[in-house]
């Protein structure tokens, strides 16, 4: 990150031990996208409130547009008001005696009286909502309120967005829509936007980058794609929902390191860093079943052989389950329904795969002193 | 008729509401949304005079009143004259008995402000004071209509911490309900009639209003 973008974006780094354990570090350059992941309680909220100004932790600093908002040494905590923050609620929390246009006036008070409505009725328009300005929350459907609840936030002209579960309220369809129009207008937003939301789905398809939080620590940030495939622990795999986590070994001998998993020598795309038992992921799009019928291309690439445990239907597609003799942890993917039916797989048949070796992704075994934060809260 | 009276108590009520609705707003909107030590005591307090004979309320009332007492030794000191017996005396008598009756409702029209509104006016720049006159005061007038309504209904008649604190000095401390009681003593029967037909009239109005805002309170914003 150059000096510059350091300058103009959000940097976080928090310190708590009590009462909401916190040990957070991110940043989040203007313009950019970041989603805070984690299951309930793992901070989130309390980590989006820090940043708005609401929750005050023990200790951190956090700075935003070259502004310190935080700084605990320095005995520095902006309130709300002067941290020129947008936040979408949950719950929207508009103001139900004010009506669309009133909610998002409320929020200018930077702005001289006498523009305040033109550029109201303009930020209106802009999430869409041109003629509804006089209708009060009650009147307005999930959805709406949702828009009017981002109309006043960015009305703010805020040095950055910050968005709590904003589409959790919605129906599906709704959810939908919202996120287009937020990627949409995401575009025009030169600021730091900030999401929090516990949906994968969503915080890959909306975010530039995902921080995977647990317990109030933040334990890896990166681009979704690069997350979900290099988890940096078996904790972030567990959290971000992905199953094959192995345990195994990184053995090297005449110059070539493999992975040694039960009998089976892995190859692996790139020299690992680490020797050692290892933990390792790989993802189930880089899990190839072998044709039963033909031999096919590719079958030479790690082939391992295990027995299908468990295999549920999913309309178009079917999860597999393999399980091995040498290990309890057991493989999954998913392949085409048809295709499962064309190989004739059944519970307790015996088949091979192909383990891409782009897709073994070896991380370092947990030290003892590190294993704390399994523990539940 | 009995026109004094009836001046002695709406001067009563009128300063009473007056002065309980600054105080009950602060205590109110602090019972509603702070959290501190000492909070459910501070609450069974305001709560005390619903539950307390009024005579009693009044007994203690008279000995703090006093002049050998501390707080009526202050206020002699501050003021240069006494309590009992004086429109002062009455006045802050009917500030500690009214006391539930102006909390309790504003407290209730507090709590029903999501803390999120309070929190989303701030983040949109809103400062403390602003917050309260431009979101919270708005959402919660119901409220404090309904307390201003109950305390100037039980402020009129209001009688057994009157009469122990004030006695029934004409022109000072002998309320309408006062009133009414000496004219029933004196088998007056009509003159009490009349004056029990006003104060049945003001309570009437009073329930309506207390119950019409709360009806529409409920309504209004879901």
């Amino acid at each position: 990150m150059s000096e510059a973008m350091a300058e103009s974006g959000l940097l976080v780094r928090l310190e708590q031990a009590a009462p909401i354990p916190l040990a957070v570090d991110l940043h989040c350059a203007p313009g950019e996208l970041l989603a805070l992941v984690g299951p309930s309680g793992s901070g989130k909220t309390t980590l989006l409130r820090a940043l708005a100004g609401l929750y005050r932790p023990a200790g951190g600093r956090i700075r935003c547009a070259g502004e310190t908002w935080l700084d605990t040494e320095a005995g520095v905590c902006l309130s709300p008001q002067r941290r020129r923050i947008g936040l979408v609620f949950q719950d929207y929390a508009l103001f139900p005696h004010l009506s669309a246009l009133q909610n998002v006036m409320l929020a200018m008070g930077h702005r001289g009286a006498g523009e305040r409505e033109a550029l109201a009725r303009e930020w209106l328009a802009r999430v869409r909502l041109a003629g509804l300005e006089n209708r009060y929350p009650a009147q307005l459907s999930g959805g709406q309120k949702q828009r009017v609840a981002v109309a006043r936030a960015l009305a703010r002209e805020p040095r950055a967005l910050l968005l709590d579960e904003p589409f959790s309220a919605v129906d599906q369809v709704t959810r939908r829509r919202l996120q287009r129009e937020l990627a949409l207008l995401r575009e025009s937003i030169e600021i730091p936007i900030v999401l929090v939301t516990h949906d994968l789905d969503e915080a890959a398809a909306l975010a530039d980058r995902l921080c995977v939080l647990h317990n109030g620590r933040s334990l890896q940030s990166a681009p979704p794609e690069r997350l979900f495939r290099r988890p940096a622990s078996p904790e972030v795999a567990r959290l971000l929902d992905k199953h094959n986590v192995f345990e195994g070994e990184i053995r090297e001998a005449a110059g070539d390191a493999w992975l040694q998993w039960g009998p089976w020598r892995l190859r692996l795309a790139t020299p690992p860093a680490v020797r050692g038992p290892v933990h390792w992921y790989i993802p189930p799009s880089d899990v190839l079943l072998h044709r039963r019928d033909r031999p096919s291309r590719g079958e030479r690439e790690n082939p391992v052989e295990g027995s299908v445990s468990e295999m549920v239907v999913l309309g178009g597609i079917t999860l597999i389950t393999l399980s091995f003799p040498h290990t309890r942890d057991s493989l999954r993917f998913e392949i085409a329904t048809h295709a499962a039916r064309r190989n004739g797989l059944a519970r307790g048949e015996a088949v091979t795969v192909s383990l891409l070796a782009a897709g073994l992704h070896p991380m370092p075994r947990k030290s003892q002193g590190e294993s704390d934060d399994d523990q539940p809260s | 008729m009995e026109w004094t009276a009836l001046g002695v108590s709406l001067r009563l009520a009128l300063a009473t509401c007056l002065l309980l609705l600054p105080l009950g707003l602060w205590l109110g909107r602090a019972l509603a949304t702070r959290r501190f030590r000492g909070k459910a005591l501070c609450e069974a307090l305001v709560a005390l005079p619903l539950v307390m004979p009024p005579t009693v309320l009044g007994f203690y009332l008279l000995l703090a009143f006093g002049a050998e007492a501390p707080f009526g030794a202050f206020w002699q000191r501050l003021t240069g004259s006494g309590l009992n017996f004086t429109f002062g005396g009455i006045l802050l008598a009917s500030l500690v008995v009214n006391l539930p009756f102006a909390v309790q409702p504003i407290q209730r029209a507090f709590e029903g402000v999501p803390t999120h509104l309070r929190e989303a006016a701030w983040c949109s720049g809103l400062s403390p004071w602003q917050t309260l006159w431009r979101i919270e005061l708005p959402l919660v007038w119901p409220g404090v209509i309904s307390a201003l309504a109950l305390t100037f209904a039980h402020t009129l008649g209001e009688f057994g911490v009157i009469l122990m604190v004030g006695g029934a000095i004409d022109g000072e401390t002998r309320t309408l309900a006062i009133a009414i009681y000496d004219r029933v003593q004196a088998f007056d029967e009509s003159g009490a009639a009349v004056m029990s037909a006003m104060l049945l009239a003001v309570s009437f109005v009073t329930i309506g209003v207390v119950y019409g805002l709360a009806r529409r309170r409920g309504g209004t914003y879901e």
